[in-house]
């Protein structure tokens, strides 16, 4: 697909959730209804801050707030959730939040800034036998204090261009500080929030159901009185409860063949929403072996694959799309069209670029080259986008074994360097170079780098562009950082996924976003009849 | 019989064990552990540390033999242990997904008893006519024809027919027999064709075997009326392997629904089982494969039981 081509879908996109969300915002929100909608997973336990799906987000999410929130037909605008303000000192090393008022748990108790703080210092801190799996991300803060009980103040070590973002993070639900000093486990096995809904029931692996909270803090909110998701793992079982009406919408994703499935059936009962998806396939080498341990050898094996006309025949049949480097196209600090064909791999040449794998080979030294690719066994988009790169490897003159074992076992070799060369995946909650790099920096450093190396040039560049504050300055920073990672290839973006969502048109108020896991606490969407 | 009875009850104890041994060392040998598996398969960012607590909290930092000890003792006192995925009691994980499981097995069986016995009987009584041909075209295409797919068809036809599909969730029979039963018949009918094209198959045979006998050209000399040479003496006897047939689908049907179970998003046993293999929930499979080994053995059991009943001549000692 054509740069190009990538700028003006995203630009038709974004307009056509201007006009969609427009035409909806003209309508009057009304009260009532149960929205029911498709979940293809059950969460495993009840802790926000010790999950990682969004299979934990989409049931448990509107139970709790958190501090901030992505505004939600303005993504990545923040706005505030439980903070009516907030405020970052000149020099980045302070944060003070100032809570809205009045606001209740559902157990009829006020919520306080020692709210915020016993569930920050869960997250910063764990206590033994907690589980606190965002933890990383706050390694900058200092200390917490709670002036009064309407203000919080984050002190932090060193300034983070991510901080503020970091704080409307889905994952970060504020806890009662009771509960938490009672059991610091609570909110494993409960559910006791100061959402927009409250806790009904969990039929485990069948349903949740969550009831309106008549005293939520914000207005009129929310208009519906309550929601049912329900759990159904098989994807022709969904698509069929989705046409039937059983369900008015699954909230990860479709696929093409699904999308067209649903539009054929349903018409104009339905919307379609779509957009580059936050998360992206990734090749990760490993280093140790060999001859992945030659720099020359992962760079050709990039050269080889032609990204654009690849992604352009893959959107037609898996759920991606998009090429872009190590951030998401369509991102504000994401290379630019240019900047990103000037990356080894990212050419438009396929010819010349396959010509400079062999060459590079050649000079490596490695002559039919043979290796097992190891691939998660999940359809999509796992399946298609693993055929395509074995395809491309092989017309560099490279047999590739597709090994697709089942996911403990291709986790399990993933993590104990039990593989050669893998399709890796990387989802994030929100466009940030510092989550989005974390695949690409040191082993040392990071806990998802498979590839098993150290690159002292990454973390640096990493660091700096985390302490810079200027976006034009972080820009470039990014750039190197790309640079750098491309030409050493040990993890090597291919093809971005593709967000498509079906929703009957009953279903208003809820904004797309890049991520599966942000716009799902419900509180302002509404079913028109 | 009372002594027979005892000792097969008794047997089951070491059998239980064999199978407790085997699944607890199998599962272990297989790669992965829940704990990567729920905090990186989605692509989360742990610390080492944060794993080695959860581990710990799941007890599988300790050593095999203790694991193992806790939890046969465990079993000993009626605790099965805690899903190491959710966290809740394995009882109260299997029991709600039990109930569903019980009652298609029990549709499916009573669907394939109600059509198979007579479409064998008749199939045998007409052997070689239309009729039977009819019948066997209908028994081999519900052996050919796998359960899932049918389950399949049968969601296509209704969804396509009448823009419906059975209910995605479960109630019980006792609360909402309607609701209930618009949910599990097309399962029960996925399932009993298949269960019923078997049990067909194997009357039939039976039946034509037992009536080739010299018991039955004795009744027929005697003057008695065919329907009672039938009914009454070759069908008592044709039943007997049809019974172990009957028994054995049964006690598959508890655990093995598996794709049926995904097709028509029932929260079964199936389901259930699929899954926790899937995340290495050690303690929830090895209660699964406690429960279902349990089902096979007391099913045989059972079955042994009817024989005797049904033959008068079988006498255990």
């Amino acid at each position: 697909m054509r740069a190009s081509t990538v700028l003006s879908s995203i630009g038709a996109t974004a307009l056509a959730f201007a006009g969609l969300s427009s035409a909806a915002d003209a309508q009057q929100p009304k009260r009532g209804g149960v929205l029911k909608f498709a979940v293809s997973a059950e969460p495993p336990n009840y802790d926000c801050h010790a999950n990682t799906s969004f299979a934990f987000i989409h049931p448990v999410r509107p139970h709790y707030n958190t501090l901030l929130k992505f505004d939600e037909p303005n993504y990545p605008k923040i706005k505030g959730d439980l903070a009516q303000s907030w405020q970052q000192s000149k020099d980045g090393l302070s944060i003070t939040f100032k809570l809205k008022p009045n606001i209740k748990f559902h157990d009829g108790t006020a919520l306080t800034s020692a709210d915020v703080k016993a569930s920050y210092d869960r997250i910063i801190n764990p206590p033994k036998g907690v589980v606190s799996i965002r933890k990383a991300a706050y390694d900058d803060i200092a200390s917490i204090e709670t002036p009064d009980a309407q203000t919080v103040v984050f002190k932090l070590k060193a300034p983070n261009a991510s901080m503020i973002t970091n704080f409307a993070s889905p994952w970060d639900c504020i806890y009662s500080a009771a509960k938490l000093k009672q059991d610091p486990n609570f909110p494993q096995k409960n559910i006791m929030g100061t959402g927009p809904f409250k806790f009904v029931e969990h039929a485990a692996g069948s349903h949740w159901v969550g009831e309106r909270f008549a005293d939520y803090f914000e207005k009129d909110r929310p208009y519906l009185d309550g929601y049912r998701a329900i759990f159904i793992t098989n994807t022709a079982a969904r698509v069929n409860a989705l046409q039937a009406g059983e369900v008015l919408s699954e909230f990860r994703g479709h696929s093409p063949s699904d999308r067209e499935k649903l539009k054929s059936a349903l018409g104009d009962k339905i919307v379609v929403h779509e957009m580059p998806w936050l998360c992206s396939l990734v090749v990760t080498f490993n280093t140790e072996k060999k001859p992945f341990d030659d720099a020359r050898v992962r760079r050709a094996l990039s050269l080889a694959i032609d990204r654009w006309q690849g992604a352009a025949a893959l959107s037609k049949i898996a759920l991606v799309r998009d090429v872009g480097g190590v951030l998401r196209p369509g991102y504000e600090l994401a290379a630019s069209q240019a900047d990103l064909l000037k990356f080894p791999g990212f050419g438009k040449d396929i010819t010349a670029a396959r010509a400079e794998a062999r060459k590079l080979l050649d000079q490596a030294g490695v002559k039919g080259l043979k290796f097992k690719f190891l691939n998660r066994n999940i359809p999509m988009p796992y399946t298609p986008v693993g055929v395509f790169l074995i395809d491309q490897w092989r017309q560099i003159g490279v047999q590739v074994e597709h090994d697709q074992p089942e996911t403990r076992a291709y986790q399990t070799s993933l993590l104990n360097g039990n593989f050669e060369v893998g399709l890796d995946f990387n989802c994030d909650h929100v466009d940030d170079p510092n989550l989005q790099l974390l695949k690409y920096i040191s082993a040392k450093k990071s806990t998802i780098n498979y590839g098993r190396y150290n690159d002292d040039k990454l973390d640096d560049l990493y660091e700096k562009q985390t302490r810079e504050l200027d976006p034009k300055k972080r820009y470039a920073l990014l750039r190197e950082f790309e640079q750098h990672a491309l030409t050493q290839a040990y993890t090597i973006p291919t093809v971005w996924w593709h967000r498509i969502i079906v929703n009957w048109k009953q279903i208003q108020g809820w904004h797309m976003s890049p991520s599966h896991y942000l716009n799902q606490d419900l509180q302002d969407v509404w079913l028109a009849q | 019989m009372l002594r027979y009875t005892i000792h097969r009850l008794l047997m089951m104890i070491p059998t239980l064990l064999g199978v407790a041994i085997l699944v607890f060392v199998l599962l272990r040998l297989m790669p992965g552990d829940i704990v990567e598996l729920r905090f990186l398969a989605e692509g989360g960012r742990v610390s080492p540390e944060a794993l080695a607590v959860e581990r710990i909290r799941l007890g599988l930092d300790k050593p095999m033999w203790r694991q193992f000890f806790d939890w046969i003792t465990g079993i000993f006192v009626g605790d099965f242990g805690i899903s190491m995925w959710t966290g809740r009691p394995v009882i109260s994980e299997i029991g709600s997904r039990l109930q569903l499981s019980m009652q298609v097995a029990i549709m499916a069986t009573l669907l394939a008893i109600t059509i198979s016995i007579p479409l064998g009987t008749i199939a045998a009584l007409y052997k070689n006519t239309w009729i039977d041909h009819v019948i066997r075209v209908f028994a081999i295409a519900g052996l050919a024809v796998p359960s899932f797919w049918l389950g399949m068809l049968i969601i296509l036809g209704l969804l396509l027919g009448f823009g419906w599909i059975p209910p995605l969730t479960f109630k019980p029979i006792y609360e909402d027999p309607w609701y209930n039963l618009s949910q599990l018949i097309w399962p029960a009918i996925a399932v009993g064709y298949r269960y019923s094209a078997v049990a067909t198959r194997m009357t039939r045979s039976t039946l034509l075997e037992v009536m080739q006998e010299d018991y039955i050209r004795t009744a027929r000399a005697k003057g008695v009326f065919e329907r009672l040479v039938v009914a009454r003496h070759a069908m008592r006897n044709a039943l007997l392997p049809v019974v172990t047939v009957v028994g054995l689908e049964f006690a598959f049907l508890i655990g093995g629904l598996v794709v049926t179970e995904q097709v028509f998003n029932l929260n079964g046993i199936g389901k259930l089982f699929v899954e926790t293999v899937s995340r290495a929930d050690y303690t929830m499979v090895q209660a699964l494969v406690m429960l279902v080994a349990t089902f096979f053995i007391v099913v045989n059991f059972v079955v042994d039981l009817l024989y005797a009943a049904l033959d008068p001549r079988i006498r255990y000692r």
